[in-house]
């Protein structure tokens, strides 16, 4: 009999789920994968020969209470993943209460301070990035337009069938005011302003043979945004004590990071100008790590985040957290439909330029033999000649006709791979042009046919891999079937054994939420980037099916 | 058969996230979850609300293609999507700061007539159990979710547009 009471438990739970209150969502994301060793790419096997991730995450609501877990399996882990992540347990599990005034969640959560230039704990599992905070996090609002948040705790470091924290502590407050429901300041103002200002502090366990490192950094900023009509105007600024680390060679600098935002949209017109001037700001919890660990501090690059193939593997420009004063300018024009050259639909005109150069460190009236180990000067905007990445692109997307559309997009990018080290064949700045003409069919109510055509190639300067042509064809049939074939050439590459198809098919099934997707082929080596954070990967070779469901 | 009454539950939970259908009926709402609106506006994403029609709840991000393809298809028959039932289109970009300040410039140049909604820590997302974007969800009147899809290519909006329909009882 007493077998018989779980199953009736969870008959009785999963019935009672429309009735009663309670909300419960989630998720499960599986990867699998069967790798093939491949010499001519470098794909290697491990001894097991499959890899298996795996992510279970289970939500709680009921009445302003919240709780919920995550399982978590590297069985072994995927490749491209830190080697120390093994095993099955438990990843992230939080509880926590919500009214209008008061918010917690104690045990793990994620969190960011402004722009999270100061600090932000996320999660990008696809880039095996997760540095959650594990301690307490409360935000309150004890009154309208003012809102205060604290938090302390530890960060995740690793996986260990079960998670594993750094011993470090990382606590800070935050607190921003908007003016417009502020003691009825700017209430029905078109003039809207919030302000804002941050204070983080690590506590470290750190020690180095030669030098005396602080145990505890402080970090401090803060900053505006406005907003006017169609204008928006917005500025930060975060100031880092001395923080010697691996990154910044332990050295005793103090550190600054400075971002300025400017836009104006109307229908049919957005513009946007970014600024921004880093200086000695890598911050992570315990000062030796390296990679994407333990980051505390999060400086995402001005550049746009490419989704075509070539021009997001190949050159992805990543923020140099030791100093870069970077720029970016992005324009979107809409020419109206039913004009001549916009077409009977209108025509979507995107043009984008983003650079990035080396800070001028002032060494002049420093005297690198005393005992500070302040190694040189630099300002706010100090910026030198010395090019770190260039990217200029324009885009044109059209709809034809009621089935066709038609995107062509072109790139520049000059890329110093002596800055951002993507690639072995290359020394200095890689300069590549990039095209590509992507079309999509509307076969009939369900099926539908996109393919593109991507070209890229590098200059006689400085080949590194030569060139590059892509082709992707997808069939999909809404709204449950897609097919997909890539074949990545790489024709131009100077070493003839080299010019390698990288040919790479993949079909799903989607059920609602949910959705299979089984792939076979070879992937190149490479940095693998998601929303703009980028992580080397392995060459791999073999198959892979995924499973992601949500409920 | 008592190794059967085991296999019920589980053939039950298994009916409830494979519904071949794509409907969501396990009466669930929204999360009760703070963010701001495209305006920096603050809200509750529990109290969203549409006089009692349906409401489509769209995440999406600036560097998204299919997300961009869902929303400007959907663009192009929201009058008349709106005309007929009264439907209102939440779209929740999940662009983190590299991306957030190019959301306003993108919606008001592509002349997008939705609600707004920036989460930016992916509060929102994580509460709801979305995995990647494109990911929409169907609200009835009542706020409670009834459709859920996953990934978006052409036909998909007529699909979705059949469930707002039956929604709004049409």
């Amino acid at each position: 009999m007493k077998k018989l009471i779980l199953p009736v438990i969870l008959y009785s739970l999963t019935g009672q789920a429309q009735v009663l209150g309670p909300n419960i969502s989630g998720n499960i994301e599986t990867t699998f994968q069967y790798l093939q060793e491949d010499t001519i790419i470098g794909a290697n096997q491990p001894a097991e020969k499959t890899v298996f991730n795996s992510y279970a995450l289970v939500n709680y609501e009921n009445k302003g209470f919240k709780g919920g877990v995550r399982i978590e399996s590297y069985l072994p882990h995927v490749l491209g993943y830190p080697e120390r992540f093994n095993g099955t347990g438990l990843g992230y599990r939080y509880v926590g209460y919500k009214h209008d005034l008061v918010e917690f969640t104690a045990g793990n959560f994620f969190d960011q301070f402004g722009s999270g230039m100061i600090f932000r704990s996320y999660e990008q599992r696809q880039l095996g990035i997760d540095n959650a905070m594990d301690g307490l996090q409360l935000k309150l609002t004890p009154m309208p337009g003012l809102s205060i948040k604290g938090i302390y705790g530890r960060m995740r470091y690793s996986f260990n069938s079960g998670l594993e924290n750094d011993p470090g502590l990382v606590r800070g407050f935050d607190a921003e005011i908007d003016f417009s429901s502020f003691m009825g300041l700017l209430d029905s103002s078109k003039f809207k302003m919030t302000i804002g200002g941050s204070f983080i502090s690590k506590y470290q366990k750190a020690t180095h043979p030669d030098y005396n490192m602080p145990q505890n950094v402080g970090s401090y900023g803060g900053r505006i945004d406005m907003k006017y009509g169609k204008f928006f105007l917005g500025a930060e600024y975060i100031s880092k004590e001395n923080d010697p680390s691996f990154d910044n060679g332990y050295i005793y600098n103090n550190g600054h990071g400075a971002l300025i935002n400017f836009g104006y949209s109307q229908k049919g017109l957005g513009i946007i100008l970014q600024a921004k001037s880093i200086d000695n700001m890598s911050y992570r919890l315990d000062p030796n790590a390296t990679l994407t660990d333990l980051n505390i501090s999060f400086m995402p690059a001005l550049t746009n985040t490419h989704s075509y193939n070539l021009a997001a593997s190949l050159y992805p420009y990543a923020t140099q957290p030791n100093g870069e004063v970077a720029f970016q300018a992005d324009v979107i024009y809409k020419i109206p439909k039913g004009t001549k050259i916009g077409g009977k639909y209108g025509t979507l005109i995107s043009v984008n330029f983003a650079t990035a150069y080396r800070p001028v460190r002032h060494t002049s009236d420093i005297n690198l033999l005393d005992s500070s180990r302040v190694t040189y000067k630099t300002g706010l905007f100090d910026k030198s000649d010395s090019l770190f990445y260039r990217d200029f692109n324009i885009e044109i997307q059209r709809k034809l006709n009621k089935d066709w559309k038609i995107n062509v997009k072109y790139f520049h990018f000059d890329f110093n791979n002596a800055v951002n080290v993507v690639t072995k064949d290359a020394v200095g700045i890689v300069s590549s042009h990039i095209a590509v003409i992507e079309t999509q069919y509307k076969i009939n109510k369900k099926h539908s046919l996109r393919w593109e055509l991507q070209g890229l190639w590098t200059s006689k300067a400085n080949r590194d891999q030569g060139d590059w042509a892509t082709l992707l064809v997808e069939y999909s049939i809404s709204p449950r079937f897609f097919f997909a074939f890539m074949d990545q050439w790489n024709y131009g590459n100077p070493q003839e054994k080299l010019r390698i198809h990288y040919l790479f098919g993949s079909a799903g099934y989607i059920m609602g939420a949910s959705r299979i997707t089984l792939s076979y082929g070879k992937q190149r080596a490479g940095i693998f980037c998601i929303g703009g954070v980028c992580r080397p990967v392995p060459a791999t070779n073999g198959l892979t099916v995924s499973f992601t469901s949500s409920f | 058969m008592k190794k059967l009454l085991f296999l019920l539950p589980i053939a039950a939970l298994a009916f409830y996230s494979f519904n071949p259908d794509d409907d969501d009926k396990t009466g669930k709402k929204l999360p009760s979850v703070n963010i701001k609106d495209m305006a920096g506006n603050s809200l509750n994403t529990s109290d969203v609300s549409n006089d009692g029609n349906p409401i489509i709840i769209s995440f999406w991000a600036t560097w998204c293609k299919p997300c961009k393809l869902e929303l400007n298809t959907i663009a192009e028959v929201y009058d008349d999507w709106q005309e007929e039932t009264g439907v209102k289109l939440v779209a929740v970009s999940v662009d983190d700061q590299k991306t957030t300040k190019m959301v306003e410039p993108y919606v008001n140049s592509t002349g997008w007539d939705y609600d707004i909604w920036m989460d930016v820590n992916w509060d929102f997302k994580r509460a709801l159990g979305v995995n990647f974007v494109p990911h929409t969800f169907l609200l009835d009147g009542e706020g409670t979710i009834v459709y859920s899809h996953n990934n978006f290519v052409l036909g998909d909006e007529d699909k979705l547009y059949e469930h707002v329909l039956e929604t709004a009882g049409k």
